[in-house]
């Protein structure tokens, strides 16, 4: 079954539309509740990044009867280097953004923590795509 | 009440003052009301007893099941377990001790107040929010409601349950020890709970974690503010009753029912107090998602201004909160004065009440799943996705289900079709599929054969 959400930039009331919707699909197709919890999880927070430091994007979801596969692309400035961005606690987000009370440097780690299989493609002043896996049967 | 799926359920609709005007079914906040033959009908498995539909049904249509009254004269020692809301029922100029004269005259031969229990209970969950940090944010289980919505709609968060008895339980086991201790055979005691609510009471023949309540009846809060309250009447204002024990609770135990009573004396750095069921679930909806961090403690309440504002509360809300709040007042004053609590006599058989109150760790029980074959599940969502492409998505509710999403899950699940939906019809009639007889027929095994009758003379 595949899924379509569009992210705006900027848009920080509604973040969580994807997740939440997301949640409820697992929900009503049985998924163990700590699997839908590493789903809702890391999307949330491709979802907020998407909002905080791109020009917004698209959230993509498959799901097959043993996994999730999650696509956010966004639109904007792109990762200069992805390996650092990985880091916990590094961070290149607006003040504004901070004050708001994201922007910790804990995404993409924590993005990775909860999900099967990860992989991050930029490009620099086009935008950054982050590809998740979650398996249902761990 | 549905045997099959192993939950008692003390709400019902009485068949015969049903009308089916559907508003039961807007309101419940697990849709679990549909509307057929012109009949409101409960889906047992969806039902949280959070009694909504109760206090919504203009017809009266729907009941909270009780024993008998009588029966307290069955036990020599008959208990009669009140809860602090009960004596805010009241007008000012009856006093407490008046209420608990009346109890006795009735014949209950003991009385209890709930709230006695309420600070061994807070010292309970404090013991175990210190050895459970890794289960926090920790929930309160003292809202029988809220324990079942979060059964059926949020079983990712039951591990944060406090896995304890509520206060109703602590006090009732309280009661049974004192007494037999004394020497009173257990078979001529019998404890009485009187509810505010329709959740307490499937709590009670039902309990969530645990094999069997020590409650041998339940008496609904509104009949009993009745009998109490004609039987004062008749012994009028001068009446002179015999000198007994009056209650004197805490400042904190009176409080304890009512929004933040939990709250203000947990121990948590950082807890939230929230009460009304719709205000429950929006915050669960964010807890679930991870959204909210840090939260170590959680008071949620079904009714809005908690036990209060309970479905078997014949008072306004804010009236018996202000009253209760009278009441905190004058036993803080005597807290002041050097006057101890009544409620200090149970400290005695503390360990032993909190050695009791544990229960095994609450199950999810998920309404929401659509097949528990997660290949069968898919195939159905993507036929409710389609399903959902041809309903209006307006939720008028003529369909009998409470929303177009609804309908479509019905639909799907063998519980309705889409050919009720009154926009479909007409886009079938269009194509020639379907005749305005037919349509009238459908509407009939929805709403009943006399509904559509009405001429204008």
């Amino acid at each position: 079954m595949h899924l379509e959400y569009t992210v705006v930039e900027g848009d920080f009331v509604n973040a969580g539309t994807a997740s939440s919707s997301v949640k409820k699909t697992l929900k009503q197709l049985n998924v163990q509740p700590a699997v839908i919890k590493r789903v809702v999880v890391a999307l949330y927070e491709a979802e907020v990044n998407a909002i905080a430091h791109a020009y917004g994007g698209k959230v993509l979801v498959d799901i097959e009867s043993d996994k999730i596969k999650m696509t956010v692309a966004d639109k904007g400035p792109g990762i200069p280097d992805i390996a650092l961005a990985m880091q916990e606690g590094y961070s290149t987000a607006r003040p504004e953004v901070r004050d708001m009370g994201f922007g910790a440097g804990m995404g993409l780690p924590n993005m990775q923590k909860n999900v099967d299989k990860m992989n991050v493609t930029s490009e620099v002043g086009v935008g950054t795509t982050v590809e998740m896996e979650v398996n249902f049967n761990a | 009440m549905d045997k099959e799926q192993g939950f008692y359920h003390s709400l019902d609709i009485d068949g015969e003052k049903c009308i089916g005007c559907s508003h039961c079914m807007k309101i419940c906040p697990t849709e679990a009301i549909r509307i057929r033959d012109g009949k409101a009908h409960l889906d047992a498995g969806r039902c949280i007893d959070c009694g909504v539909c109760f206090s919504e049904c203009p017809m009266k249509a729907i009941y909270i099941m009780q024993d008998d009254f009588g029966e307290i004269h069955n036990y020599p020692h008959s208990v009669a377990l009140i809860p602090a809301v009960f004596l805010g029922q009241f007008p000012d100029e009856i006093r407490v001790s008046r209420i608990y004269a009346a109890l006795k005259d009735l014949g209950f031969r003991h009385v209890f107040e709930v709230e006695s229990a309420a600070l061994i209970y807070a010292e309970a969950k404090n013991r175990y929010a210190m050895e459970n940090k890794d289960k926090e944010p920790l929930i309160s289980s003292f809202c029988p409601a809220i324990v079942r919505l979060i059964q059926v709609k949020y079983p990712s968060l039951v591990d944060n349950i406090i896995p304890l008895k509520a206060p109703l339980d602590i006090s009732a086991t309280y009661a049974l020890k004192k007494l037999t201790d004394q020497g009173v055979p257990r078979k001529e005691i019998g404890i009485f709970y009187v509810t505010p609510c329709a959740a307490k009471i499937a709590a009670v023949k039902s309990p969530v974690g645990e094999v069997k309540s020590i409650i041998d009846g339940v008496i609904n809060m509104d009949s009993l503010y009745n009998i109490v309250f004609k039987k004062i009447k008749e012994q009028g204002k001068d009446y002179v009753f015999p000198p007994l024990q009056t209650p004197r609770l805490s400042a904190d135990a009176i409080l304890s029912t009512l929004t933040n009573g939990e709250r203000r004396i947990c121990m948590a750095k950082r807890s939230y107090s929230i009460d009304g069921i719709h205000n429950v679930i929006d915050f669960l909806e964010k807890l679930e998602n991870d959204e909210i961090e840090g939260v170590q403690f959680l008071e949620l309440r079904a009714c809005d201004q908690s036990c209060a504002g309970a479905t078997l509360s014949c008072e306004n809300r804010f009236l018996c909160s202000e009253r209760m709040y009278g009441r905190a007042r004058k036993a803080a004053e005597r807290e002041r004065n050097g006057e101890v609590p009544r409620e200090r006599e149970m400290d005695a058989q503390k360990e032993y009440l909190i050695e009791c109150s544990g229960v095994e760790a609450v199950q999810p029980r998920s309404v929401m799943t659509l097949d528990p074959d997660i290949s069968k599940a898919l195939e159905k969502m993507e036929k409710i996705r389609k399903l959902k492409e041809c309903l209006p998505q307006i939720d008028c509710g003529l369909c009998g289900s409470p929303t177009c999403d609804s309908l479509a899950t019905d639909h799907v699940c063998g519980k309705g079709s889409i050919e009720d939906c009154v926009f479909y019809q007409r886009h079938l009639e269009k194509l020639g599929k379907m005749s305005p007889e037919e349509c009238v027929e459908k509407m009939k095994n929805i709403w009943g054969d006399d509904r559509i009758s009405g001429e204008l003379n």
